[in-house]
């Protein structure tokens, strides 16, 4: 009875949240940027660019670095995170695109960038990447759903392109990932000191990096919690162990390249700049690296879950630094997103939430550790109250 | 050819003329607004004592152009920075690099415009002078070529010296510009930005962006290396493995049927 309400709960929350979007979603498209959002000639990018999409690529990263893994440098122990990943990383994708034609003030000229060049825009090679990118993912993704209609043919077409394929998906997404942060290179007068920095590109990269592995650690934590389906904690601690060296490395160089801008100065100002750079490090850097070195903490559900969890929203906070509190620290500009902003994101969101929940149980994805479960027994694991964070599962 | 305008602030009586030619030749609506909006693209502003008037700096290597995605804004032969909004997509890029915040948005309507100072393209391109400068009664604005411009600054600089600050804004701010200021006080008084290098902005980008043919080639070779070398060494583990199992069959045998 309690498990059933608590699904009920959740049903309850997700109507809510997509019944919002879709009135959001109306105001936007019949009146509007002016009506729906916060944006104004002095603060012309908000939570959509912010957070949708710049935080949206990032999160998708692991779709790449996982790739990478298992099959140019041929570690297949990592194998089973495969398919997981490559689901949050093409599931992210499309919903980049879908926040985007929210953002766009004429969404249906999205395709001009493809017959339209301007080589000398940040802008047009990230359109051209994402647009390239997403359909490697789709090709990437696609051998699973063949899998499950069991057609032969095209699964070994797409084996035996899948190394050029694979490695093009790696420098395409080397390409864009850096490329989000170059997208900022050209107001050096306009992005607080603490963010600015000609390195934006390598850094955007390297935090891209790390959060990719977290989140595959995060997801497989939370459809354990939820489906009762997750990998096994031994692979999710190696990656652990990946984030902390990734980590490192970007915490270091950060502080590196702060200091050679003069710029350490207004980390310990004791002013909002600092405190919102101290929350974004603490959060995406500090706290995952000392947790996740402790073998004790990253072979736990609960270790992992925190870790993972503290190392996305450190990662969320520092593009959101990027994209909006810097640019306000930095020209002085006023910007919080209205509640039609915030409902659009949330529908988003939780439509990424639905179709992960939908395809990991239709399409086997978590299947090479799935326990001999039958049909039944499948569904009571999904209806039964999640195991308490921590337990052995 | 290459034209800009020369606006002599110490000249300039803040009557909006400028303003008001601006709003007929391009048919934009409404009121003259107390600062650049999508629907005045000029308008005098006042600063202590003297009038400035706002307007797009028309920049040599424009941060606006070099940004858009889609090429919808350009740098054209004449000088001015013009806008073809048939490509437009609406990401407001421009607006976010500009360093003097000229583009604005037509935030109320559904299907949005990117609105700002066009240069009167079409008039300049038909041997006119653009409706502002033609409108002041006190030849405060000067169109010509860019070179000219500089020049005739220079020498309003030189024979008045008490009047004007020894700076000609828009000479070499963000590389140049093809709109170009004399006043009397520090551009930094008069809501100038006063923080803006000499290069062009756009060269800021293109330090990351010329690299990307080197991150192909060479991470695709790097690439496509790893997987040979690592691929190649466990192919030969496999045969080796499968080697030695062989052997171990061979003199096994005995033992292994007798398993079986």
């Amino acid at each position: 009875m309690r498990a059933l309400s608590r699904i009920s709960f959740w049903n309850a929350v997700f109507a809510v949240v997509i019944a919002a979007g879709l009135a959001a979603t109306w105001v936007r498209f019949t009146q509007g940027l002016g009506a729906s959002t916060a944006l104004s000639d002095e603060f012309p990018w908000g939570l959509w660019v912010g957070f949708d999409v710049l935080c949206g690529v990032g999160l998708a990263a692991g779709g790449f670095a996982v790739m990478a893994l298992v099959h140019v440098f041929n570690i297949e122990r990592y194998k089973p995170v495969l398919r997981p990943t490559l689901l949050t990383a093409f599931l992210g994708y499309l919903l980049v695109i879908v926040a985007l034609l929210f953002d766009l003030g004429r969404p249906y000229r999205i395709w001009h960038p493809l017959v339209m060049r301007n080589p000398h825009s940040v802008m047009f090679e990230v359109a051209w990447c994402v647009m390239l990118y997403t359909t490697v993912l789709a090709l990437e993704f696609s051998p699973i759903v063949f899998e499950k209609l069991r057609l032969e043919r095209p699964r070994r077409i797409l084996r035996a392109i899948s190394v050029p394929l694979v490695v093009l998906g790696v420098l395409l997404s080397t390409l864009h990932q850096s490329s989000l942060g170059a997208l900022f290179l050209i107001v050096p007068e306009k992005l607080h000191e603490l963010w600015y920095t000609p390195m934006l590109p390598v850094f955007f990269f390297i935090s891209a990096l790390g959060v990719g592995f977290a989140m595959v650690i995060f997801e497989s934590c939370l459809s354990g919690l939820a489906f009762g389906k997750q990998l096994e904690k031994p692979l999710l601690a190696d990656l652990a162990r990946i984030v902390v060296v990734v980590q490192a490395i970007y915490l270091v160089w950060r502080f590196q390249d702060l200091a050679a801008h003069d710029a350490l100065g207004a980390v310990w100002a004791g002013t909002l700049p600092g405190w919102t750079f101290v929350g974004e490090i603490a959060l995406g850097s500090l706290i995952p690296i000392t947790l996740f070195a402790l073998p004790r903490v990253r072979h736990s559900s609960t270790g992992l879950l925190v870790g993972s969890a503290c190392a996305v929203s450190g990662f969320v906070l520092n593009r959101l630094n990027v994209g909006i509190t810097g640019l306000e620290l930095g020209t002085g500009a006023r910007y919080f997103p209205t509640w039609m902003e915030i409902a659009v994101t949330m529908m988003i969101v939780a439509l990424g939430f639905a179709l992960f929940g939908l395809a990991s149980k239709h399409l086997p994805i978590f299947e090479p550790i799935q326990r001999p479960a039958n049909r039944l027994l499948r569904r009571r694991n999904l209806v039964s109250a999640p195991a308490p964070l921590g337990a052995e599962s | 050819m290459n034209v800009g305008v020369l606006v002599d602030t110490t000249r300039c009586v803040g009557c909006n003329a400028c303003a008001e030619a601006c709003k007929e030749a391009n048919e934009l609506p409404g009121d003259i607004d107390a600062k650049l909006t999508s629907r005045t693209w000029t308008v005098v502003e006042e600063h202590g004592d003297t009038y400035v008037r706002r307007m797009c700096m028309h920049c040599a290597d424009p941060s606006c152009a070099s940004v858009c995605p889609v090429g919808a804004l350009y740098k054209s032969d004449e000088g001015p920075v013009a806008y073809e909004e048939s490509r437009c997509i609406g990401c407001r890029y421009c607006m976010l690099a500009c360093p003097f915040e000229v583009p604005k948005y037509e935030w109320d309507r559904p299907l949005p415009r990117i609105r700002k100072c066009i240069g009167c393209i079409d008039r300049v391109r038909d041997g006119e002078v653009p409706a502002c400068v033609a409108a002041c009664p006190a030849e405060a604005t000067t169109f010509g070529p860019r070179d000219e411009l500089l020049d005739e600054a220079r020498r309003r600089i030189r024979e008045d010296p008490d009047t004007y600050v020894d700076h000609i804004y828009g000479e070499r701010e963000v590389g140049g510009t093809n709109v170009l200021f004399l006043a009397s006080v520090p551009f930094g008084q008069l809501g100038f930005a006063s923080n803006l290098p000499d290069t062009e902005m756009p060269s800021l980008t293109w330090q990351a962006l010329s690299k990307v043919p080197h991150v192909v080639s060479i991470g695709g070779v790097a690439l496509l290396g790893i997987w040979w070398i690592v691929n190649r060494r466990m192919e030969i583990e496999k045969l080796e493995a499968a080697d030695a199992a062989d052997r171990s069959s061979a003199t096994n045998g005995v033992l292994e049927v007798e398993e079986s």
